[in-house]
C-alpha cells in the first residue's frame, strides 16, 4: 500500500489518560491492573479500569448516546488535542470527506445489562430511558463520533471481537486509497461490562492474578477497557521527518474454531505475512513487534509459533497487556499507538508481570523496557471467530 | 486526489427474506412474474458445518451461511478462496437476550457457548469453519446503514486489494423485550459476489458513488415494507435492477445525509 500519514493520535487505558501518561508508564514498566471491583461483579480476577469514565458528561444534544462506552469515547477524543485535529481536518477537507472507522466488541452492551435489571415487573418491558440504537447497538460508537464532529461522510463500526480496531485501520486505508475520503477518524473503544467479565470467566480464560503474557506460568487474561483514536490522511510530499506512518495491513481468518486459535498459528502467520507484503518489507526490517499476547496458554503458544517461524529470535517482541490489560475491541488501536510511542520515543516496551518468558517459544521476548531506535513496528491483533489483523507502522525519513 | 470509482462485477447473488426463500424466487417476484406472498423466512440447515457446530448454529448463522453459499454457487466459485465482508445491524438477538436476562439474575454463570456466540462476528467465524476460507474476513455494523457500509468496504477490497469478495448483509430479529426497542420483523439478507474482473458468469457491473438523492422505492407496498424494516434489504432497489437485468442508476439509503448511487450495467 501507499504509506498513509497518522497525523494525530491519542490513547487512554488503565495506564493513564493520553500519550504522555502512557509513555511514562511504559518507560517505567508499570502496570495499571487492579483487582476487579467493577460494578456488582464478584469474580476473582484483575482488570484494567480507566479512571473517571463516569465523570464524563455528554453534550446535551447527544444525550441519547449516554453510556459508559461513549463516555469513554468522549474522554479519549478530548485528550491530546485529538478533537481539535478532527475539526480542523473537517474544515480543511469538508465534513463529507471525513470517514469514521471505529472498532468495538461489546460497545454499549452494559446499558442493556443494566436495563434488564429494571424491566417492568408485569409486562417485562425494558425501561423507556433505554435507547437501543444509541447505546447497545455496535454502531453507537461510530455514529456518536460522527455526530460529535458533525461529520457527513461514510461511517462504520468494525466488530470482529479482539481484532476490531486493527481492522478499522485497514478499512480506512482502503477508502483513502480509493479517494472516496480525504481523512479518516480511526480507532477503537471497548468498556467494561458484565458480558465480557462473566463470559471470559465462563471459558476459564480469566486469570486470578494480573495477566502474565508469554510467561511459563501464564494462565489467563485481565479484561480491560480503553479508547484509542488516530487521524489518517494521505501522505503530503512535505511531511515532517519523523512523522508517523501506516505502512501496511494484513488480514486473515483461522477457519478453525470460535474461541481457540489455530494451534500452529497459521492464521496469525498469514496476517503477519500479508502486512509485511502490504508494506513491501521483510521480517528483518521490523525493529519491534507488539504481540497480541493475551496470556492464555493457547493464544501465546499459537502466536509465538507464527512469530518464531517468521522472525526467529532476531526481533524484540513484547505484549503490553500486562500493563494495559486486554482492551478487547480497542486492543488493536491501543497497541498500534503503543507502537507509535515506541517509534517516536525510541522505546522497546517490556512486559510487566511476566517473570519468566516461556522457553518453549523461541522469540526475543522482552520483559523490561529499554531505550532503542525503532524505525518500523508490527502490531498483532487476533480475535474470537479466528479473525486476525496485523499492522505495520514506521516513521518518515 | 482523483477518485478511483468503487466498481466491481457482480458474479453471483444469494437472497433470503420472508416469503422469498432464495434468489430465483426473489427474481421471479421482482420481475413481476410471480406475486409476493408474505410468509416467515425459512432457514436451511447448514449441512456444511461439522455436527457440533451445526447443533449450535443459531438462526443468524444459518441465514448468513445460506446467503453466502447461494451466491457462491450461483457464481460457480470455490467459497474457500473468497474474501468476505459480513455486515449486520445486530448480531444474534436471541442469544443476546438470553445473556442479558441471565446477567440480571443472581446466578451470572453464563454458558461459554452463549458467550462466544455473542460476538458480532459469530456468523463470520462459523463461515470460516464451514468453508475453510482463510482469506480476509470483515465484519461491520452501521445500524440501518449496514448494507451501505458493507458495500463500500467490499468494493474497496475488490478495487484496492484485488480480492474477489463476498458481501453478506443480513439481519435477524430480537425477541421481546428487545424487539419493542428494535422491531426487525424476521431474518433476511442478501449476498453479492463482487469480483475485480469480468467473467462469463458476470451478471452486471456496478459502480458506487456518494449521493444525496432520496432512495428508490419499490412499487409493491409489501416489498417496500421489507426494504424499510430490514436494513439489509435497503439493497432491494439494486436487486430489482439485477433481477430485471436493467441498466441505469439507482439510489440506495445509506447514512443521512450520505446516500449511495449505484450505476448498474447488465452483462
Amino acid at each position: 500500500m501507499t504509506p498513509l500519514l497518522v497525523s494525530a493520535y491519542t490513547l487512554t487505558t488503565c495506564l493513564g489518560r493520553g500519550l504522555a501518561a502512557t509513555l511514562a508508564s511504559l518507560r517505567a514498566g508499570s502496570s495499571g491492573l487492579a483487582p476487579c471491583a467493577f460494578e456488582t461483579t464478584a469474580i476473582a480476577t484483575w482488570i484494567g479500569e480507566v479512571a473517571a469514565v463516569d465523570d464524563q458528561s455528554l453534550p446535551a444534544t447527544l444525550a441519547r448516546y449516554d453510556c459508559r462506552n461513549n463516555r469513554l469515547a468522549q474522554l479519549g477524543l478530548e485528550t491530546d488535542g485529538l478533537a481539535e485535529r478532527v475539526r480542523a481536518a473537517a474544515a480543511r477537507y469538508g465534513s463529507h470527506r471525513i470517514g469514521v472507522f471505529l472498532g468495538t466488541s461489546t460497545g454499549g452492551i452494559l446499558q442493556a445489562e443494566l436495563a434488564y435489571r429494571r424491566r417492568d415487573p408485569h409486562s417485562g418491558a425494558l425501561p423507556d430511558d433505554f435507547i437501543y440504537r444509541n447505546t447497545h447497538n455496535p454502531f453507537s460508537l461510530a455514529e456518536f463520533a460522527r455526530d460529535y464532529f458533525d461529520l457527513e461522510g461514510p461511517a462504520m463500526t468494525v466488530s470482529t471481537a479482539c481484532s476490531s480496531s486493527a481492522k478499522a485501520f485497514a478499512a480506512a486505508a482502503r477508502q483513502l486509497a480509493c479517494g472516496s475520503i480525504d481523512a479518516a477518524l480511526v480507532g477503537g473503544v471497548d468498556s467494561l461490562c458484565l458480558t465480557t467479565l462473566y463470559g471470559f470467566a465462563s471459558l476459564e480464560l480469566t486469570s486470578s492474578q494480573p495477566c502474565r503474557p508469554y510467561d511459563t506460568a501464564r494462565n489467563g487474561i485481565s479484561v480491560a477497557e480503553g479508547a484509542a483514536f488516530a487521524l489518517l490522511e494521505r501522505l503530503p510530499e512535505n511531511a515532517r521527518p519523523g512523522s508517523l506512518l501506516l505502512l501496511g495491513y494484513g488480514e486473515s481468518s483461522d477457519a478453525y474454531h470460535m474461541s481457540s486459535p489455530h494451534p500452529q498459528g497459521l492464521g496469525a502467520r498469514m496476517a503477519i505475512e500479508a502486512a509485511l507484503h502490504s508494506a513491501g518489507l521483510c521480517p528483518f526490517d521490523i525493529d519491534y513487534i507488539n504481540l497480541h499476547g493475551t496470556a492464555t496458554p493457547s493464544n501465546d503458544a499459537a502466536e509465538g509459533q507464527a512469530v518464531a517461524a517468521l522472525f526467529g529470535e532476531r526481533t524484540p517482541c513484547s505484549s503490553t497487556k500486562g500493563a494495559t490489560g486486554h482492551t478487547l475491541g480497542a486492543a488493536g488501536a491501543v497497541e498500534a499507538l503503543i507502537c507509535a510511542l515506541a517509534l517516536t520515543h525510541e522505546l522497546l516496551p517490556g512486559s510487566p508481570h511476566t517473570r519468566t518468558a516461556d522457553p518453549a517459544i523461541p522469540i526475543d521476548y522482552r520483559l523490561t523496557p529499554r531505550p532503542a531506535r525503532v524505525r518500523r513496528a508490527l502490531s498483532n491483533s487476533f480475535g474470537f471467530g479466528g479473525s486476525n489483523c496485523s499492522l505495520v507502522f514506521g516513521v518518515s525519513a | 486526489m482523483s477518485q478511483t470509482p468503487l466498481t466491481a462485477w457482480v458474479d453471483g447473488v444469494g437472497f433470503l427474506a420472508p416469503g422469498m426463500p432464495d434468489w430465483p424466487t426473489a427474481c421471479a417476484i421482482l420481475r413481476g412474474e410471480q406475486a409476493y406472498t408474505p410468509a416467515p423466512s425459512v432457514l436451511p440447515v447448514p449441512n456444511v458445518l461439522p455436527p457440533a457446530e451445526r447443533r449450535r448454529a443459531s438462526r443468524v448463522v444459518k441465514l448468513a451461511l445460506a446467503l453466502g453459499l447461494e451466491a457462491a454457487a450461483h457464481a460457480e466459485t470455490d467459497v474457500g478462496t473468497l474474501a468476505t465482508v459480513f455486515t449486520a445491524s445486530g448480531a444474534d438477538g436471541h442469544n443476546c437476550h438470553a445473556l442479558c436476562e441471565q446477567l440480571a439474575t443472581d446466578d451470572r454463570r453464563i454458558s461459554p457457548t452463549r458467550f462466544h456466540n455473542s460476538v458480532h462476528n459469530a456468523a463470520a467465524g462459523y463461515w470460516g469453519i464451514a468453508t475453510g476460507a482463510m482469506a480476509p474476513c470483515q465484519v461491520l455494523c452501521a445500524f440501518d446503514a449496514s448494507f451501505g457500509a458493507g458495500l463500500l468496504d467490499a468494493l474497496a477490497q475488490v478495487v484496492v486489494d484485488r480480492w474477489a469478495t463476498l458481501l453478506i448483509a443480513y439481519d435477524s430479529e430480537y425477541p421481546e423485550p428487545l424487539h419493542r426497542k428494535r422491531p426487525i420483523p424476521d431474518c433476511a439478507g442478501v449476498a453479492l459476489l463482487l469480483t475485480p474482473l469480468q467473467s462469463v458468469r458476470s451478471l452486471a457491473r456496478i459502480a458506487v458513488t456518494p449521493g444525496t438523492d432520496a432512495a428508490a422505492r419499490l412499487a409493491d407496498g409489501e416489498l417496500e415494507s421489507l426494504r424499510t424494516t430490514i436494513p439489509a434489504l435497503r439493497s432491494l432497489p439494486l436487486l430489482h435492477r439485477l433481477a430485471r437485468r436493467e441498466g441505469g442508476s439507482v439510489c440506495l439509503d445509506y447514512l443521512p445525509p450520505m446516500q449511495l448511487r449505484v450505476d448498474c450495467v447488465p452483462c
